[in-house]
């Protein structure tokens, strides 16, 4: 019966598209949908970092006349904040890894042809595309760009006349993130299906690289919690456009009673939260995956404790789920439920431990090769480490009450959230780039920019936390005035200098990018001496990813320097049967 | 009732065998109704959180109220069942009849929209509105509307939850509908958008509403372009599934919004 003939396995070798639109817009293959999202991530970090720069400028200048803007105004550092953390939580840290890095390489690392949605995940990215186009109108309607941060507290972001940017752009903002919602949601379920169905014989769950691991747990969480922040965001415009009380208590605006009762401010920060803690893994995840990968390549020795990475990876993204109440300390939540969310917070450090020990295991007594990818993936060790421990500080809602929205919070989740995950970035770019672009990149230039790069990133957010244990608060316009914080503004004026040397030097990144592209010497399909099923195939790789045929796989992904081996890597579709392990 | 016989293709063997032995598509659909029910999970948190905090929360819904919400859970229950029927056509590889089961589905779930709409409205009509609802002329000052000032979250969660269940059945049968009929449905869809659009007054829910079919129509003519195939019983199966969820959380709606709500007389 034709109707039973059905295909338990739905990716199918789909013939190379002919056209540039099909071909280069709306490509059905994952690995120009990767591009997509890469492009589209680095046009966001740079909107996101010029934010910064402006934001950092107007702390310790407030007076400075921009070129083109004029003096920054304390509603329009707001709007610059908010813009500042929503383009980069969104369409940079949940964008680039999994979106962009994830869609080219998780294929390939399963040895499948494409994902198994190709429509879907086209679909997913030109949503993700409009999201990105819906939050930048922001700027441009009246009353610019809204002032909630992006957390966006209630009741500030659920009425319309708390501010010049709390009107149409707060409409454009929760738009943009239902949206964004919408596309997470369609990549997520691709990337787990992916991973469950399409991998070639022999690639057994534990044989899995690190990478496909944390992508394919990056993707649950994604399922999960952008459903919830999809909920959040649709009552928040109903808040806004319908008149209802989801999340407004009885308030007065300007002496004047809104027409609001009976709502809470705290069900929205249980619903964002709810999504936002799950949030911060889904952005570091994958750069964790990266990291594991670079560190056992380049020190060409099997990842230490390869089971034991899998399980706390399951661990972090399990826990994540039940810690959002530890950003609600202070917000007159019952102190009872603080507690156990403190408790649960705490326990999150037991896998992260598990997992920064197994770095330090991999490296210990390596043969380190210290090229620019191996560099980033040592500085993501690094930067975690360091914003990681300012975590079970944070955690006990003893230390929390003076230290919540304070600047040593910012200087945490940066160091962790920011720096770390955008080091895992840049180390995944280096490394992937002559798979994707057939050429090498710089290894020069690629050294100035990490050293510049860490130095920088540190100098910018260590002092944060001083900063914050001072007293300094998080969200401030302007604190220049203020008596207290007067011995500290030579420390921020350190910080800005730091922060526009270092925002410089990312220009010799994108430089090398876009130069190696064109002109970088031709890479050899293997240049790093991996063994993961990406480097057995050709440079770029074909449309089909293995030129019509499906690997098979013999080996676990870290099998280097094994003895009575021929080289000192064995790759994972290598049919020799020297080894024994996995 | 008939599960789908999934056979291997030739050369699904360079594959590890799949997640339950099962076709992509179908895990796919599992996935996204795990995400879907959290995102109802979200809504029915927000409902019981606004219940609970709220003393004295009213229970206005009348019998008449009642009794249309009981027709109404009635079509989907019913649209449910031809929805299995439609599926085992499928299976059976007979093409008439599974179309003729997925056009009752169809009419089901629309019955049940159309319904819903005509309670929406008079509700509107006696009071139970949200402050910025377009107000419908001679607007209803009885106990619904001392409901709709006095409790705002009455209002809110119920049109908020139903809202979100509605727009899940309308994408429904569309969803259906461009399974049964492809291309062909497309104009149809643009003539119920704007049939729904501009024979309505500007203050039924339903003018506002067809914007919705004007969307699902512009997506799936994309979805339609990009992947022209026949569609065969392994994706009935899928929209099945998904029909189902969307009747279940129906059965979660009803007797929370609905009968916990009852004007309880004597
Ligand atoms: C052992 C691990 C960690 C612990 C114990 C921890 C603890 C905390 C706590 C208690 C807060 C709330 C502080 C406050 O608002 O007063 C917080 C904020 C934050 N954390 Fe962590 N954290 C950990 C790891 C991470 C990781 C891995 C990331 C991201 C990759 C991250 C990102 C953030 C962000 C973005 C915020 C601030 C959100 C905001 O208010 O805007 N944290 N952390
Ligand atoms: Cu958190």
């Amino acid at each position: 019966m034709a109707a039973q003939d059905v295909h338990a396995h739905t990716a199918h070798a789909h013939a190379a598209p002919q056209g540039f639109v099909r071909k280069y817009v709306f490509s059905l293959d994952h690995k120009v949908i990767g591009l997509q999202y890469f492009f589209l991530a680095l046009t966001a970090v740079f909107v996101g970092m010029i934010l910064s720069l402006l934001m950092r400028i107007h702390l310790v200048w407030p007076g400075a006349a921009i070129p083109l803007i004029g003096e920054i105004k304390p509603e329009t550092y707001l709007s610059l904040l908010t813009m500042h953390g929503t383009i980069m939580v969104f369409f940079v840290l949940t964008t680039a890894p999994q979106g962009g890095f994830g869609n080219y390489f998780l294929p390939i690392q399963i040895g499948a042809p494409d994902m198994a949605f190709p429509v879907l995940n086209m679909l997913s990215f030109w949503t993700t595309f409009v999201a990105f186009v819906v939050l930048i109108c922001a700027f441009f309607v009246t009353g610019g760009a809204p002032l909630h941060g992006w957390t966006g507290y209630a009741p500030l972001s659920a009425l319309t006349n708390t501010g010049p940017g709390e009107q149409l752009g707060a409409d454009l903002w929760i738009t943009s993130i239902a949206i964004f919602c919408v596309a997470s949601l369609m990549g997520a379920l691709n990337f787990i299906t992916t991973t469950l169905d399409l991998r070639a014989k022999g690639m057994t769950m534990m044989r899995m690289p690190l990478t496909v691991w944390s992508w394919f747990i990056t993707a649950i969480l994604g399922l999960l919690a952008f459903g919830v922040l999809l909920s959040a965001g649709i009552l928040l415009l109903l808040d806004r456009n319908l008149g209802t009380s989801f999340y407004i208590p009885l308030v007065v605006v300007n002496g004047q009673v809104m027409g609001h009762k009976g709502g809470s401010p705290l069900l929205w920060q249980h619903l964002f939260w709810f999504f936002g803690h799950p949030e911060v893994y889904i952005a570091i995840l994958p750069g964790m995956g990266v990291a594991s990968q670079l560190l056992s390549t380049f020190s060409r020795k099997p990842i230490f404790g390869y089971r034991a990475m899998v399980y706390a990876i399951m661990a972090i993204g399990f826990l994540g789920f039940m810690v959002w109440g530890h950003h609600m300390f202070m917000s007159g939540m019952s102190p009872y439920s603080a507690f156990a969310f403190s408790l649960m917070t705490m326990a999150i450090g037991v896998p992260s431990a598990i997992k920064t020990f197994n770095w330090l295991g991999t490296i210990h007594r390596g043969r380190v090769r210290f090229q620019t990818p191996m560099l980033f993936a040592i500085g993501f060790v690094s930067l975690f480490v360091s914003g990681g421990l300012s975590g079970p500080f944070l955690a006990q809602p003893t230390l929390d009450i003076p230290l919540h929205d304070t600047a040593f919070v910012v200087g945490h989740f940066h160091l962790i959230m920011g720096v770390a995950a955008i080091f895992g970035m840049f180390a995944a770019t280096y490394y992937w780039f002559p798979k994707m672009f057939g050429r090498m990149m710089n290894e020069r230039w690629g050294r100035i920019h990490f050293f510049i790069t860490l130095v920088g990133a540190y100098s910018i957010f260590m002092p944060m936390h001083y900063l914050g244990m001072a007293g300094q608060p998080r969200r401030y316009s302007q604190f220049t005035e203020l008596a207290y914080l007067h011995r500290l503004i030579p420390l921020n004026t350190f910080m800005t200098y730091a922060a526009i040397v270092t925002i410089a030097a990312q220009f010799i990144f994108v430089i090398n990018l876009f130069w190696s592209m064109k002109k970088g010497p031709k890479a050899s399909d293997n240049p790093w001496e991996a063994t993961t099923l990406e480097w057995t195939t050709s440079t770029p790789p074909p449309h089909d990813n293995f030129g019509g045929m499906t690997p098979v796989v013999h080996h676990g992904p870290y099998e280097y320097s094994v003895p009575g081996a021929a080289r000192d890597f064995i790759m994972q579709n290598d049919p020799a049967t020297v080894t024994t392990s996995h | 009732m008939s599960e789908i016989v999934v056979q291997h293709p030739v050369g699904a063997s360079v594959y590890e065998p799949s997640l339950f032995g099962t076709y992509s598509k179908k895990i796919g659909m599992w996935l996204f109704l795990l995400s879907d029910s959290l995102t109802f999970g979200a809504l029915l948190f927000a409902y019981t959180y606004g219940r609970v905090s709220t003393p004295n929360w009213p229970t206005p819904f009348h019998s008449e109220s009642i009794r249309n919400a009981t027709i109404m859970t009635a079509f989907l229950l019913s649209s449910s069942l031809t929805m299995v029927f439609a599926v085992r056509a499928a299976v059976q590889g007979n093409a008439k009849a599974q179309r003729l089961w997925l056009l009752a589905t169809m009419a089901f779930g629309l019955g049940f929209v159309i319904l819903h709409g005509r309670e929406w409205t008079n509700l509107i009509a006696e009071g139970l509105t949200l402050p910025m609802f377009p107000t419908p002329p001679g607007q209803g000052t009885g106990e619904f509307a001392n409901v709709a000032r006095d409790v705002p979250q009455f209002a809110a969660t119920f049109f908020g939850l139903t809202g979100m269940h509605m727009v899940h059945v309308t994408l429904g049968v569309i969803y259906l509908g461009i399974i049964a009929f492809r291309k062909k449905f497309i104009p149809i869809l643009l003539g119920l958008w704007l049939l729904a659009w501009l024979a309505t007054p500007a203050y039924s829910p339903f003018h506002y509403g067809a914007h919705l079919i004007l969307i699902a129509a512009i997506i799936s003519a994309v979805i339609l372009w990009l992947k022209p195939k026949v569609y065969d019983a392994s994706d009935i199966e899928v929209a099945g599934l998904y029909w189902h969820f969307v009747d279940l959380v129906w059965m979660f709606i009803f007797p929370l919004v609905y009968l916990m709500s009852t004007k309880i007389i004597g």
